[in-house]
């Protein structure tokens, strides 16, 4: 197996008196899909936000290729090459397909915007999604749940990034739309990125993932290898059910700690 | 994917002709993009319905004057549509150009200074004003609708304290800005050269883009599209150009005002500001997510809307040859914001034309216009007026609601 491309270490964050992360570890390789399921308040949203440097952890680590660092903004995060797909997609419905692709980070020439080399780069980054959309020059309010997606996830790839973290892409989708979204997920792990997928859907995550992550109450409560576990080993590590068998790690390891 | 799609890109092909356009509009229609054509119709209907009443209505002579009037309120009503696509409001519109218009009158005739440096110091004034709201709403987060209506009183008595004891100024009609505003008419031949030359401009940016395109391998307009938009564009600017040269021409102040719309719909169409403007509007939330400097973007928002209020007070001030306590004052600051609204800027921000403030002040002055020649009173024109914007208004929460569906 490679090394890991990020890594969690023992990375804690609390609000207040709320324990959101307590001593979580997390390894994301290139070419795979690592999921991360927990119910509701298991502090799945925290772990996209401390991936993403919207969050910075108050204790433990991110390492990239094996070297701390501090993910202290989005843009740091970016910069560093880990990209967040965010539930709702951060898509602006006036602006049409080009315009929220390339938001922020506009092609220009000279004094005005190169909307001819926009355009081009947005057709070849929804096709290497094999995306489909109507037309790149329609509004995104009139695109479907599934295309929006498409177009959030293609606006990661713009700065080609190692580690593409995805904040529960399919909550909102129908099944289709979720099929594609699917796609999209596996196609991103192909072309060599490295994937976190957040989701509450245990049938999503096996569909996709590699490995999978269950989180429970803030804590690791096992990680998985997709191909042998079964839908009702991962609710039992999700709801804390009689733990059973083919537990990779033991769970729930620093009980006492805190 | 139906229809023809590109061999390389897998973009659409272009669709032409008639079935094309027609699936066009259902399409706009049912995803709530109709931009300015409701307000094209709206404005022939208008024409038709007071020339029928009144045949002087369309006369050369009407239509010059209307464009004399519409260009102040038009400046005004620029910058409305400005705030308005970053989903605010600036309510003191009125009183900031009648603030502005007493610093030009005061300074010029009273103080002596030369006029350039009286519009300078009153477009100084509004952009100050801009930088104010700007602050105040981005650092302390106080809403524009009832900041501005702060700044409104306290514009309007600034105006009254500038003015002094006298409450009016007039101007000598030798004034630049008098003569400027009231005789400064283009040359026929000048007119005409700056439309050939903006229509030789218009085809030639066409042309470079679609072969730009063609290079890039994207779907190009086809040749008659081309033809149709730049025959358009030569039909409508040529024609009314020379009708408005069968009488005194147009006006300086007008060409003024359209060239700042043309500009203003290039900064939001293809710069970056622009985008950020729309973006902002459209969702703040996201745009901040994106790396977009909203902060900046809505001070820059607030400062162009109070400098071309400004601007507005100084070519009232060039029209009417005076500043007084009603300058801005009145339905002015009302005309300029419904202005922008009836021309399909949408309350609701993110979506809209620099073109809707042309559009929305030569629907309101048309009725102005049109009422006034039937002899009817300004009550009979404030009731229609306000029925025009409640139409506006309905269209554009309609056309939100066919959106969100």
């Amino acid at each position: 197996m490679s090394s890991p491309v990020l890594s969690l270490r023992g990375v804690s964050k609390s609000f207040g008196a709320v324990r959101a992360l307590a001593h979580v570890d997390l390894d994301v390789r290139t070419h795979e899909v690592v999921a991360v399921v927990g119910d509701n308040g298991s502090g799945k949203s925290t772990l996209a936000g401390v991936l993403s440097g919207a969050l910075v952890p108050d204790a433990g680590q991110v390492e990239l290729d094996g070297r701390p660092v501090t993910l202290a903004s989005p843009g740091l995060a970016r910069a560093l090459g880990i990209a967040a797909v965010f539930q709702d997609g951060a898509l602006c419905e006036n602006l049409d397909v080009v315009e929220n692709l390339f938001l922020g980070q506009e092609v220009t020439a000279g004094p005005l915007l190169d909307e001819v080399a926009m355009e081009k780069e947005a057709w070849s980054l929804l096709n290497k999604l094999a995306a489909r959309v109507p037309s790149v020059r329609v509004p995104v309010g009139a695109l479907t749940g599934g295309q929006r997606q498409a177009v959030a996830i293609a606006r990661t790839l713009l700065g080609d990034p190692r580690v593409v973290v995805l904040d529960e892409p399919t909550a909102a989708l129908g099944i289709t739309q979720t099929a594609e979204v699917l796609n999209l997920v596996e196609r991103l792990r192909d072309d060599g990125h490295a994937v976190v997928l957040i989701s509450s859907s245990i049938v999503d995550v096996q569909a996709v993932a590699d490995s999978i992550v269950v989180l429970r109450l803030g804590r690791t409560n096992g990680v998985f290898d997709a191909d042998q576990v079964s839908y009702e080993d991962l609710i039992a590590a999700m709801t804390g059910a009689t733990p059973v068998g083919r537990r990779t790690r033991p769970a729930r390891r620093e009980e006492n700690v805190t | 994917m139906t229809g023809s799609t590109h061999p390389r890109t897998g973009a659409p092909g272009p669709v032409g002709g008639l079935s094309g356009l027609r699936s066009l509009l259902t399409q706009r229609m049912r995803s709530g993009q109709l931009g300015t054509l409701p307000i094209v119709g709206a404005l022939i209907v208008i024409w038709l319905v007071f020339q029928l009443l009144n045949p002087h209505f369309l006369s050369s002579d009407n239509l010059v004057n209307l464009t004399l009037q519409s260009a102040a309120t038009g400046v005004i009503a620029l910058g409305i549509v400005l705030v308005l696509l970053v989903g605010q409001i600036d309510l003191s519109v009125g009183s900031v150009s009648g603030l502005a218009a007493a610093v030009v009158a005061i300074g010029s005739v009273q103080l002596g200074w030369p006029t350039l440096l009286a519009v300078v110091v009153a477009l100084g004034v509004g952009a100050v004003v801009g930088v104010l709201y700007g602050a105040l709403t981005t650092r302390l987060g106080l809403p524009s609708f009832v900041l501005t209506l702060a700044g409104l009183l306290v514009f309007a008595g600034l105006q009254l304290r500038v003015l002094g004891p006298t409450g009016s100024v007039n101007l000598p009609f030798r004034s630049t800005l008098v003569r400027l505003s009231q005789q400064g008419f283009l040359a026929p031949a000048a007119s005409s050269a700056i439309v050939a030359a903006v229509v030789l401009g218009y085809a030639a940016m066409l042309m470079v883009e679609r072969a730009r395109r063609r290079r890039a391998e994207l779907p190009v307009a086809s040749p008659v599209d081309l033809g149709v938009r730049i025959g358009a564009l030569a039909l409508v600017l040529g024609s009314s150009v020379a009708y408005l040269n069968t009488n005194r021409g147009v006006g300086v102040t007008f060409a003024l005002f359209v060239s700042l719309v043309a500009v203003v719909d290039l900064l939001l169409r293809r710069t970056r500001w622009g985008r950020a403007v729309r973006a902002v509007g459209g969702n703040v939330e996201s745009a901040r997510r994106a790396g977009i400097p909203v902060r900046r973007t809505f001070v820059s928002v607030f400062v162009a809307c109070s400098t071309l209020a400004a601007l507005g007070g100084v070519l009232s001030v060039g029209r009417l040859a005076a500043a007084n306590q009603a300058t801005g004052g009145g339905d002015a600051n009302l005309t300029a914001i419904a202005a922008a609204v009836i021309g399909g800027t949408s309350l609701f921000g993110g979506r809209g034309s620099a073109w809707s403030a042309l559009l929305g002040v030569l629907v309101i002055q048309s009725i102005s216009s049109g009422l006034t020649l039937l002899n009817l009173d300004t009550a009979v024109r404030y009731v229609i007026t306000g029925l025009v914007l409640a139409l506006a208004i309905a269209i554009d929460t309609l056309m939100r609601r066919a959106r969100e569906v």
